[in-house]
């Protein structure tokens, strides 16, 4: 979540207990930040030596990775799993490096703060107004077979940090006037509460498929990682308001939001729909949301086959505007919706401007 | 004969009438303002979270004179540090709000309204870029450098000698205290 949380702590502690199961464990690198109480817990667990890299006229430490490679222990510990190596080493971050020592056989437990992850990374700089420069890939992330959680009120680290816990005091006060805010960590924090139940789903999805139930968990998985909306869009101007709508709930849920067109074949669109599209398409950029543009003269197959492959749990569709001629014989589309994805939640959302002139006398 | 034509006549008219029936939009025709379609589209940009009353009520007075579709803007400001594609979730949840109240209000008073969400480096830039990708004939700011437009004088100064519009820029007044906020338009709605 944050610096100063506990996690090379708890990086540790997992790793003595390796070690006293009798397994080959060592350290490969250890960042103490000078904090007395992580430098007690590494005492007893064999450390690598470090490199030395020179830097204009600098000397820097990082991990060796030769050494790490020729020791070739069950287990190393290796810390801010995010770190930018010293230039002249043989990759540049040290997630690289990581990735070779794992491909080597080599079982590794890193340590990362959620701001680190590259999806997050503009979220978080909105949310907070810092921008984080190390990054790593989700997919390294994904490569983990556990993700841990560190987790720790914003109330609890400030006392940490206050108490000089995580930072020497001449540093205290500006960490607490820049990162260390109350509203910063409780944003990075459900962040990470977030992107942890996420990783936790996506693992569960990926070890029951390849059970024998296969089909029938594939149906059902979905709902317990989490919400994914699909709004129904068409290119009018009232659909920014249910566009906003969706946006809105989607919030409320945390969840990912995709919005659909399903256009007919060969349809020509009028200056005033295209123009409408463009306005949609802008809107989806601002909010986030996935915009998906389908082809076919069946909506509701083209809307199920959409939901089936994004793993949608709640469509939401607009009110119709009135059917015409032999239309009016065609079972509503919500309807058929429903019929093809049990499951799946179908709302109509109403328009409001509407409610408005019917109050209005 | 005659009767049986006659007979043949009536189930023709039955027939038609049926089929007219479901031809035709289930709610008759179309109204006077819905047939003449509006032409003119007035933009009421924004950054902030309430709205001058008197842009939002010359908006209103000139749509309705005009015919013309009224189209709130919030104008998102993406910061240096981010890509400008960067979706702005938090600004968003603070400008949409508004920018649904002032189109229920315009709604109510039976106007056509069209929102827009544009983002730029600042709100002058916001403003061009949406100019840029679309055509407007009006465009109503309020002079006061404020929250409301999140327009500076320079950038006022700007709008009338390169926005290709007719710019109505209101003079401050007493009145303009009396914003339109999210609460206070929700209240009259």
């Amino acid at each position: 979540m944050a610096a100063g949380v506990g996690k090379t702590i708890r990086m540790l502690i997992e790793g003595r207990v390796e070690l006293e199961a009798g397994r080959d464990v060592v350290i490969g690198l250890l960042e103490t930040h000078g904090r007395a109480e992580t430098a007690q817990l590494a005492e007893g667990l064999p450390t690598l030596p470090r490199m030395r890299v020179s830097y204009r006229q600098a000397d820097l430490e990082e991990m060796d990775l030769r050494a790490v490679l020729s020791r070739r222990p069950e287990l190393c510990l290796i810390d801010e799993l995010a770190h930018t190596n010293a230039p002249g080493g043989e990759h540049a971050k040290r997630y690289e490096d990581v990735q070779e020592i794992l491909d080597a056989g080599i079982d590794v437990l890193s340590t990362l703060n959620v701001q680190h992850l590259e999806s997050l990374n503009d979220h978080i700089t909105e949310l907070s107004g810092i921008r984080v420069r190390e990054t790593i890939p989700d997919a390294i992330l994904a490569r983990a077979d556990e993700v841990v959680l560190i987790d720790l009120t914003p109330e609890a680290l400030l006392d940490r940090l206050r108490a000089g816990k995580i930072y020497p005091a001449d540093r205290i006060d500006a960490a607490l006037n820049n990162f260390f805010r109350i509203e910063n960590l409780a944003a990075l924090r459900e962040v990470a509460l977030r992107q942890v139940a996420e990783e936790v789903g996506a693992k569960r999805l990926t070890t029951e498929l390849s059970g024998s139930r296969q089909e029938s968990l594939a149906a059902d998985a979905p709902q317990a990682v989490g919400e994914r909306l699909l709004a129904l869009v068409e290119p009018y101007p009232g659909t920014q308001r249910l566009v906003r709508r969706a946006w809105r709930s989607a919030q409320r849920l945390g969840a990912e939001l995709d919005l659909l067109w399903v256009r007919m074949p060969g349809q020509k669109l009028s200056e005033d729909s295209e123009r409408s599209l463009s306005a949609l398409r802008q809107l989806a950029s601002v909010l986030g949301a996935k915009m998906l543009e389908e082809e076919s003269d069946d909506v509701a197959a083209a809307v199920a086959d959409v939901a089936s492959r994004r793993g949608t749990t709640y469509i939401l569709v607009g009110r119709s505007r009135p059917a015409r001629g032999l239309a009016r014989l065609r079972v509503p589309l919500p309807q058929r919706l429903m019929a093809r994805l049990p499951g799946v939640d179908v709302r109509i959302v109403a328009d409001r401007s509407q409610r408005a002139k019917a109050d209005s006398p | 004969m005659n009767a049986l034509v006659i007979v043949l006549i009536a189930i023709g008219g039955v027939l038609l009438g049926t089929a007219a029936g479901y031809w035709l939009p289930p709610h008759g025709r179309l109204s006077a303002r819905e047939r003449a379609r509006p032409v003119r589209r007035i933009l009421l940009p924004f950054s902030g979270q309430a709205i001058s009353r008197r842009s939002f009520e010359a908006a209103v007075r000139l749509a309705k004179a005009e015919n013309a579709i009224v189209m709130p803007a919030f104008l998102a400001r993406v910061p240096m540090n981010l890509p400008l594609e960067s979706p702005l979730p938090v600004q968003c949840a603070r400008g949409m709000p508004l920018l649904e109240a002032i189109e229920q209000r315009v709604a109510s008073q039976g106007l056509p309204v069209e929102s827009r969400i544009a983002r730029g480096r600042s709100s002058r830039d916001a403003l061009h870029r949406l100019l840029e990708q679309e055509d407007f004939d009006r465009i109503i700011v309020s002079a006061d450098e404020n929250p409301y437009s999140g327009l500076s004088y320079d950038d006022l100064r700007w709008l009338l000698e390169q926005a290709p519009a007719e710019i109505l820029i209101l003079r401050p007044a007493p009145e303009d205290d009396r914003r339109i906020s999210v609460n206070g338009a929700n209240a009259h709605v």
